[in-house]
């Protein structure tokens, strides 16, 4: 009874996603994105440098990082799309009044909460693989470069969704849909920059510098995820060969080593924690 | 008038208590609802049944505690204290709604979809099996039928509110909440509701009715109860809250003694030569030929001679009012 209800609320979330004007928005970005960086990774092969083109390695590593520039662009889209789906699909439907006829079914709250969370995570995971399939074809047809674990990084940016919409979630049981939409998205944002800043810190080798992108990527592990899916697109041996300056210094855009058990472990409880809370918090509101 | 006596306000629920209710299992049972909002109580030992195949209006002024005691019956608000039964089964058992339909006040339903699409999804939430056919059927018995497949997002805010009134409708409930179902809807639209209601009553289904709309009430309820202040002012069926009669005479020539028999039949009021006696729920079958036979006996001339009723708005307005000085 309870899995039948859960999907029939998954379904109808993604029914939702797929009428409402989000996902032609969704589209059109992505669209650009793509084609944008298509234009990018034609003309990377010709770009001269000291008077010559890349050699093969300098172009994988080159590659590497503008791949996971995009990336980052198509999971930031992902990010504002699940943030601001996840907000109005809970909150706003208790602001409008949806809610209550649905609500008042044979049905538990945690059992919609689920549903909606199942809806989500698959859209946001299909929209991930979809768009990051279509920009490795992009980068392999340009510049003949293929990512070396394509699944585990499109696993980690999909999961890197899923934190985020989870949040969301949570967010809007308390607060208004846009509000919801607009913090998960803040604390999204913060998080990188912490990520960043701790990748600067590694490279100085200041630890308490350091310390702050480890902290923030614990207390929202949507950069820490960010950072193991980097690490699954970008080619090892040419990091390894050329790219040392780059990660000394900490570069936004290449990760330093994958992730952890211990870090997955603790990202799978924390979506546990977050939704659990989200169901406390909607089973004592009133409506 | 009668309060609801069943129900021992504030008093936890005994598993006896359950079983004794759940044999004849009313629709609704709740004793001792309580809810406070901050500083603000809503609802205040709120207790009353309907019965299996009873209307039963719910009447009061605008935060009386209507709606909030509705939400409170279907686990939408938690109470502070207090227990609901619906249809023999505790509410906070999810599958007590099984059987229950709801049109909420604040009626939306999901813009994206269309009025059969949201039909079909409340069949599956309520797990209940219903046939295209009948889901079809339900709609057309809102007038929605030649709209089925348009998106509700364009619809009007009396069409959404007879969707809501399907959708409360179709998975075969055996209680239905309708708060303010007519509260969008034209004169037409509520003739139609009317009928719905009349429907119900003819297949046995319980309705809790809130509406503003007194003749409404008056026309279709079997009982009513009343909510002032969060709390049951009154509660009884139409005959217990209307029981007091009246008779209307316009006399000529009243001199003091008619007057003094006239008063003795019951509380009187003149306004020229209209005389108003307020008679007793059920007057002797002689009173009234009695009373004009002593009157001509002294003389008076009786040009009329009228039975009155008291309507369900004067008898609400006369509760209020002196629910209103009773608290001052």
């Amino acid at each position: 009874m309870t899995a039948r209800i859960v999907l029939v609320v998954a379904a109808l979330t993604l029914q939702e996603a797929a009428r409402r004007k989000v996902l032609r928005a969704l589209a059109v970005l992505t669209l650009a994105l793509l084609a944008l960086s298509a234009w990018g990774f034609a003309n990377l092969i010709s770009i001269e440098f000291e008077g010559g083109t890349f050699t093969t390695g300098e172009l994988r590593l080159v590659a590497s990082q503008v791949l996971n520039l995009v990336m980052f662009g198509l999971s930031l889209i992902a990010a504002l799309g699940t943030a601001f789906l996840a907000g109005p699909t809970l909150a706003g439907e208790i602001e409008s009044g949806i809610a209550l006829s649905v609500m008042a079914r044979p049905i538990r709250r945690s059992t919609v909460l689920l549903g909606k969370w199942l809806g989500l995570v698959v859209f946001g995971g299909g929209f991930v693989t979809v768009a990051g399939l279509a920009q490795f074809v992009i980068v392999w047809s340009t510049v003949d470069y293929w990512p070396p674990r394509p699944v585990i990084g499109l696993a980690l940016l999909a999961a890197q969704t899923a934190v985020l919409l989870t949040l969301g979630l949570l967010l809007s049981t308390a607060v208004s849909p846009m509000a919801s939409g607009v913090v998960a998205v803040g604390l999204f944002g913060a998080t990188w920059i912490a990520g960043v800043v701790g990748g600067v810190g590694h490279g100085l080798g200041n630890e308490s510098l350091a310390q702050v992108g480890t902290v923030s990527q614990v207390l929202l592990p949507t950069d820490g995820l960010w950072r193991g899916a980097m690490h699954a697109f970008q080619d090892s041996s040419a990091l390894a060969e050329f790219g040392g300056p780059a990660m000394q210094g900490g570069f936004p855009f290449l990760s330093r080593a994958p992730l952890t058990a211990a870090y997955l472990t603790w990202t799978g409880f924390w979506i546990a924690l977050v939704l659990g809370l989200a169901a406390l918090a909607f089973r004592r509101r009133d409506l | 008038m009668t309060r609801d006596t069943a129900a021992r306000p504030g008093a936890p629920l005994l598993d006896a208590d359950v079983q004794a209710l759940a044999s004849p299992a009313p629709a609704v049972w709740c004793s001792g609802l309580r809810k406070q909002y901050r500083r603000r109580t809503a609802v205040d030992g709120v207790s009353f049944t309907v019965g299996r195949g009873e209307i039963v209006g719910l009447l009061g002024p605008n935060g009386a505690g209507k709606t909030t005691v509705i939400k409170i019956l279907l686990g939408l608000v938690r109470p502070d204290a207090g227990d609901v039964l619906l249809l023999g089964r505790p509410a906070r058992d999810p599958r007590s709604r099984v059987r229950v339909g709801y049109l909420p006040e604040l009626f939306r339903y999901q813009p994206w979809l269309t009025p059969a699409e949201v039909l079909a999804l409340h069949v599956r939430l309520a797990g209940v099996e219903v046939p295209v056919g009948e889901r079809r059927e339900c709609l057309a018995a809102v007038g929605l039928a030649d709209r089925a497949g348009d998106r509700v997002g364009g619809f009007s805010k009396g069409m959404q509110q007879r969707l809501g009134l399907a959708v409360a409708l179709v998975a075969r409930p055996e209680f239905v909440v309708l708060d303010e179902p007519t509260s969008a809807l034209d004169p037409i639209g509520r003739a139609d509701v009317r009928d719905l209601l009349l429907a119900l009553r003819e297949r046995e289904v319980a309705v809790l009715l809130n509406s503003h709309l007194i003749g409404e009430v008056e026309r279709v309820c079997d009982r009513v109860v009343i909510l002032d202040k969060g709390r049951v002012a009154a509660s009884g069926t139409l005959a217990e809250l209307l029981g007091g009669r009246e008779l209307r005479l316009r006399l000529g020539e009243v001199n003091a003694e008619a007057e003094a028999r006239l008063a003795a039949a019951g509380p009187l009021t003149r306004s020229g030569d209209l005389f108003t006696v307020a008679l007793p729920a059920a007057p002797d079958s002689t009173t009234v030929p009695d009373l004009v036979a002593g009157l001509v006996g002294l003389g008076v001339r009786v040009h009329a001679v009228e039975p009155g009723r008291i309507s369900l708005e004067e008898r609400l307005l006369d509760i209020l009012r002196a629910e209103g000085g009773d608290r001052r």
